[in-house]
């Protein structure tokens, strides 16, 4: 056995675990959920709630399992009767004042009181000859909503601004049964971060008024994905109700973003909940463009791209998945290329202070770094110089519709592949409806160079297809080769032909992501 | 508020301790001096000397009760009515307190505004019950027969 | 019984010597009674020869949890690499206790010489002493005295001609009896909420800061200074019970007894004695009924325990209470223990910090159903509800601000059963209970 490791048993399960970790964390290696509301991962350890009072074989009565280092040869018992015995009591305790109001609430389904109470709470209160107290709706701020009544006092918001937001805005104000969450009047909870106390909140008591009476917790699907507000890559969970985005939250990445997300974040689903898509493949015809299916419109395509050759201009968008990236170099390869990726830069960072490496970034877009690297430039306005005297225009995407209305006005052979039609795009050839990154599975590069999966969490309308299936179809019509099924499929070729890539494979990128080969980035563009 | 004479308090208070946070006690402690209670504004003056937010200095007033979170009468009147000044009569001290003082209710200031009287849990002089505190004046003894020649003093000023 | 007065015969007074005498309040004063001679001495000792000192006196804290003093100076690391601090509570507020006020009243530098001496034992620069808010006067009295001890050179950058250096400062606590918990009074150190911290970390690693730290009580500081002049020998055979429980001791006597006030005696004095002789016994025509004999966080004492108990450590643990911090509350047979429990119980629900949550919430369901039981609306199964919440409440939080709370209940119930059950089955008239 190695010396910085420990063996414990805890609930007759043996697990092995570094020197220094707790009880609690090693419970849940060895497959055990200590039940508590105050200790969380990200926070410090205020040892408040009591909830996750165990058996610790030798010690004088129970310990709390969040701050009880494990030890050689230690022996826990969380279910035995003195344990259960005290978790209920402390259910009954918290549940005193608590309103009861699940049916309204819009933690009910993932509340941990409810899920702790339900599992070893009792049956009836016994606190039944008094009213209970009751303290109106606070709105604190930002995005969150204070029910004092479902307050159970585990202090982790406070800790959360305290030691992560490190702007103390929270505060527990009082003492004894009187004692509740304050603000000062002077303050507002609007840190850039500050919504991340709605998920630590165990119960309903910080809540969202985004998120305000959406969906139940059990309506909702959930997907992982990468956020698209910034460069960071922060790993979030998109869940859907009716196909439809109703909010997005942190998932945990302990490398790039821990358990938090900033606001910018989470608010940045509202545009692939858009209504204005386009749904069919359009071809240019007599009278502009008219709907068709898609395999007129790829051999469509197909003879204009065949049919010319020198200078081309790729339009792409920093949202898109590396996989259509790719694509669209190998789909242009013949052609004296330009290729540029917008980036909208916003001054000023938004770090979340207590995590590394942790900011809302001034490059607003998942996927500028997988564009740099694979041979997408940033001189964008030169490219969009470039589209009067080119002989081919590709767009993958209107990223920030920014075009102005006449930007794509001189090119002759006009490509676009997008959610929505901008006016500058009416002129196109042919036009492609692709899917958003909601609504198909890719990948992206952070900005350190991280590659990470998202999953597709809501299907795309009409006949919209994923870019890199469009590009994908486009290519194996004018060479050939197999189109490709998957986004793994395309990852996977990539991953053989572009040494930045080199190494990786979409089965092991997994949820948590991998780096990317740094030394690369000469290749780019090249399938040599 | 922390200007001249108080912020020259303040900075001798500070060499007291090695963060500056240690200084709020102290530093609320100069505000109800000064303002009779301590008002929200306060507070945010308070953190900003000290380098703490407002909201934690609030968390911190409201955690000690001697702190006065709102105006109270010209005298405020502690008495204790813990166990054993129970035993000793305080219950009989407290209504000698609201006649005398003429405050309709525990917590109210009376309608003069000279006294505001508040029970409070052990003074930590339960061998000389009942003990009061008038203001900074620690009484002991207190009986309701010598209630009314106390505030007589305090009401007239000459305590 | 205030001072001045006479010292009852079975009195043995070492640190109530000077009680009511105002001249001994002054450095000179003190001076001229042998004071600072101890710390003039302790000085020109090896910090580890005064520690060791102080453990072979048997002297044991003397604020509630009895722990022995030398070994907790020992815990203090012996290399010195960052700023060692002593925190001097004086924060007594428990109630039943009042024994360090008149310390700090009457003899302020018995108190600052003893600060002084743990200060070198444990390689302190600074001591903290924390007074309670509500002690005005010897908020006073404390604070003259240490302007006297930096003037006389006692205190400072050189005390004593020793070469080394001493500060002390006051600092004045704003309401909050939790303060007293040496985690919480140092959080209240720092400027915080005094919220006790879970522990380990222990002090003497992190305390006040995040530095090594020591909290002793006013009068095991008071007594140090004796230890060091009279030596350890003449401390540790001070005991009239069990040579564990040695030295001194100074009771408050309050409640339902004659003469109400502080009696100093020695380890192992009769409980009995201290109420029938000392503090004069019952009010004419009354008998006793119970007993707290360490302040009201203990469990309570009928009439028999209290006739039997002896006052130290273990001999309180031999009637099923604890010495605790001396304060004794004595009850005769016209207390209403369902209405003095209530009491106690709402002081404990007053104070909790509000962290844990059976203590934050316990301590105010137990409260509401005394009020309850008390305005006749009790229930049969309330007295096995009280005893579980209590159970509940036990063992199992940060602080023992909730067992505290727990301890009069249970022995309450267990002792004076018939009491509840009269409120319950309304043989007894209720109660008027204001909140």
């Amino acid at each position: 056995m190695a010396e910085d490791q420990v063996t414990l048993k805890i609930e007759g399960v043996d697990v092995t675990v570094p020197r220094g970790t707790t009880v609690l964390e090693a419970a849940k290696r060895a497959g055990i959920l200590i039940p508590h509301y105050c200790y969380h991962p990200g926070l410090p350890v205020s040892g408040v709630c009591r909830m996750c009072l165990v058996t610790v074989e030798g010690a004088p009565g129970l310990q709390i399992a969040c701050a009880t280092d494990a030890t050689d040869g230690q022996v826990v018992s969380v279910f035995d009767s003195a344990a259960s015995d005290a978790r209920q009591a402390v259910l009954e305790f918290l549940l005193i004042n608590h309103p009861l109001d699940c049916p309204i609430c819009d933690q009910a389904g993932e509340c941990e009181l409810q899920d702790y109470v339900f599992q070893e709470g009792r049956a009836r209160t016994r606190y039944s000859d008094y009213p209970k107290r009751f303290s109106p709706v606070e709105d604190f701020g930002g995005d969150v909503l204070y029910v004092p009544n479902r307050c159970i006092l585990c202090t982790r918001c406070i800790r959360f601004m305290d030691h992560v937001a490190e702007e103390s805005v929270l505060n527990v104000s009082e003492r004894g049964d009187r004692a509740f969450i304050g603000i000062h009047p002077d303050a507002v909870l609007d840190h850039p971060w500050a919504g991340n106390v709605i998920d630590l909140c165990p119960v309903g008591s910080l809540i969202s008024k985004d998120f305000l009476h959406k969906a139940y917790a059990w309506q909702l699907d959930r997907t992982p994905g990468i956020c698209t507000g910034c460069s960071q890559g922060c790993n979030i969970t998109i869940e859907t109700r009716d196909n439809s985005i109703a909010r997005l939250r942190p998932r945990t990445n302990e490398d790039v973003n821990r358990y938090f997300m900033c606001d910018h974040g989470r608010f940045e689903y509202r545009w692939m909940n858009s209504g204005d898509r386009i749904e069919a493949p359009l071809v240019a015809g007599a009278n502009g463009l008219v709907a068709t299916d898609w395999s007129q419109a790829i051999a469509r395509c197909a003879e204009i791209v065949k049919g010319v050759s020198g200078k081309a201009v790729a339009l792409v968008s920093p949202r898109a998945s590396c996989e259509s990236l790719y694509l669209v170099h190998q789909l242009l390869k013949d052609f004296e290329l330009l290729s540029a990726c917008p980036v909208e830069v916003v001054e000023g960072e938004q770090p979340l202070p207590g995590v590394p490496n942790l900011a809302l970034r001034s490059e607003r877009a998942p996927n500028v770094e997988g564009a740099a690297r694979l041979g997408h430039g940033a001189e964008y306005d030169k490219a969009l110089e470039a589209v009067k005297d080119a002989a081919l225009v590709f767009v993958l995407d209107d990223g920030y519709s920014q075009f102005g209305d006449d930007a794509l006005s001189g090119s002759e052979n006009l490509i676009y592949l997008g959610t929505s039609l901008p006016d500058a795009a009416r002129n196109s050839s042919v036009v492609f409806p692709m899917s958003n990154a909601a609504e198909e599975d890719g990948t992206y590069v952070n900005r350190d160079g991280r590659v990470q999966r998202y999953m597709q969490a809501k299907t795309a309308p009409g006949m919209a297809r994923p870019a890199w299936w469009i590009t994908g179809a486009l290519l194996s019509e004018i060479r050939g080769t197999d189109a490709p099924a998957t986004a793994g499929e395309v990852f996977d070729r990539m991953a053989a032909s572009e040494s930045a890539f080199a190494g990786l494979s979409y089965e092991t990128l997994g949820t948590q992501g991998a780096f990317a080969n740094k030394a690369s980035g000469a290749g780019v563009g090249c399938d040599s | 508020m922390f200007e001249g004479a108080v912020r020259k308090q303040l900075d001798e208070v500070l060499k007291k301790y090695p963060t500056k946070q240690a200084a709020l006690l102290p530093a609320l402690w100069m505000v109800q001096q000064n303002k009779g209670w301590i008002p929200d504004e306060a507070m945010s003056e308070t953190a900003e000397v000290l380098d703490v937010t407002s909201a934690y200095v609030k968390g911190v007033v409201t955690f000690y009760t001697m702190y006065h979170q709102h105006p109270v009468g010209e005298n405020f009147v502690q008495v204790c009515t813990t166990s054993p000044c129970n035993l000793c009569g305080a219950e009989d001290v407290v209504s000698a307190l609201l006649e005398a003082t003429g405050c309709a209710a525990l917590g109210e200031t009376s309608p003069d505004g000279k006294f505001t009287v508040i029970e409070v849990e052990c003074l930590g002089a339960c061998g000389f019950a009942t003990p009061i505190l008038v203001n900074d004046d620690f009484i002991e003894d207190v009986t309701p027969k010598k209630v009314p020649e106390i505030v007589g003093k305090y009401r007239d000023g000459k305590a | 019984m205030g001072y001045p007065h006479e010292p009852h015969s079975k009195e043995t007074v070492v640190l109530s010597r000077y009680f009511g005498d105002k001249s001994a309040r002054s450095y000179d004063g003190w001076v001229e009674r042998g004071g600072y001679k101890a710390l003039k001495k302790t000085l020109d000792m090896d910090p580890a020869a005064v520690i060791d000192v102080v453990k072979e006196s048997g002297l044991r804290g003397r604020g509630g949890a009895g722990f022995p003093t030398g070994v907790k100076w020992s815990f203090m690391p012996k290399e010195k690499n960052k700023p060692h601090y002593l925190c001097c509570n004086a924060d007594e507020s428990e109630p039943g206790t009042f024994k360090d006020r008149e310390i700090m009243r009457w003899t302020p530098h018995a108190m600052i010489e003893g600060c002084a001496i743990a200060q070198h034992a444990i390689q302190a620069e600074v001591t903290y002493i924390y007074i309670r808010g509500e002690f005005t006067e010897e908020l006073a009295i404390v604070e003259q005295a240490l302007r006297e001890a930096y003037s006389d050179g006692v205190l400072g950058d050189d005390a004593m001609g020793s070469g080394k250096k001493l500060d002390m400062y006051i600092h004045r606590g704003a309401g909050a009896y939790i303060c007293g918990e040496e985690t919480a009074l140092m959080n209240s150190i720092e400027g915080k909420r005094g919220n006790p911290r879970i522990k380990p970390p222990f002090p003497a690693a992190f305390g006040v800061f995040g530095m090594p730290t020591t909290i002793n009580n006013v009068e095991t500081l008071a007594v140090v200074p004796h230890i060091i002049n009279e030596g350890a020998e003449w401390h540790n055979s001070m005991c009239l019970s069990n040579p564990k429980s040695v030295g001194t001791k100074l009771f408050s006597v309050c409640g339902h007894v004659v003469k109400p006030g502080n009696y100093e005696v020695t380890m192992g004095f009769s409980l009995g004695e201290l109420i029938n002789d000392l503090a004069g016994g019952m009010r004419e025509g009354r008998t006793l009924k119970a007993c707290i004999p360490g302040g009201s966080s203990v469990p309570i004492l009928n009439k028999e325990e209290t006739e039997n108990c002896i006052l130290d450590y273990e001999g309180c643990i031999e009637q099923g209470t604890m010495l605790g911090s001396g304060g004794v509350i004595v009850f005769d047979d016209s207390a209403d223990m369902v209405y003095q429990i209530m009491l106690l119980a709402r002081f404990y629900a007053h104070e909790s910090c509000a962290q844990c949550t059976q203590c934050r919430e316990g301590t105010a369901w137990t409260t509401r159903i005394l009020e309850r039981m008390l305005a006749g609306k009790g229930k049969t199964e309330d007295l096995d509800l009280l005893l579980d919440l209590a159970d509940q409440m036990t063992g199992k939080t940060i602080c023992v601000l909730s067992d505290s709370c727990a301890a009069p209940v249970v022995s309450g119930i267990k002792k004076f059963r018939d009491e509840f059950e009269a409120y319950i089955n309304g043989s007894r008239e209720p109660v008027l209970v204001h909140g």
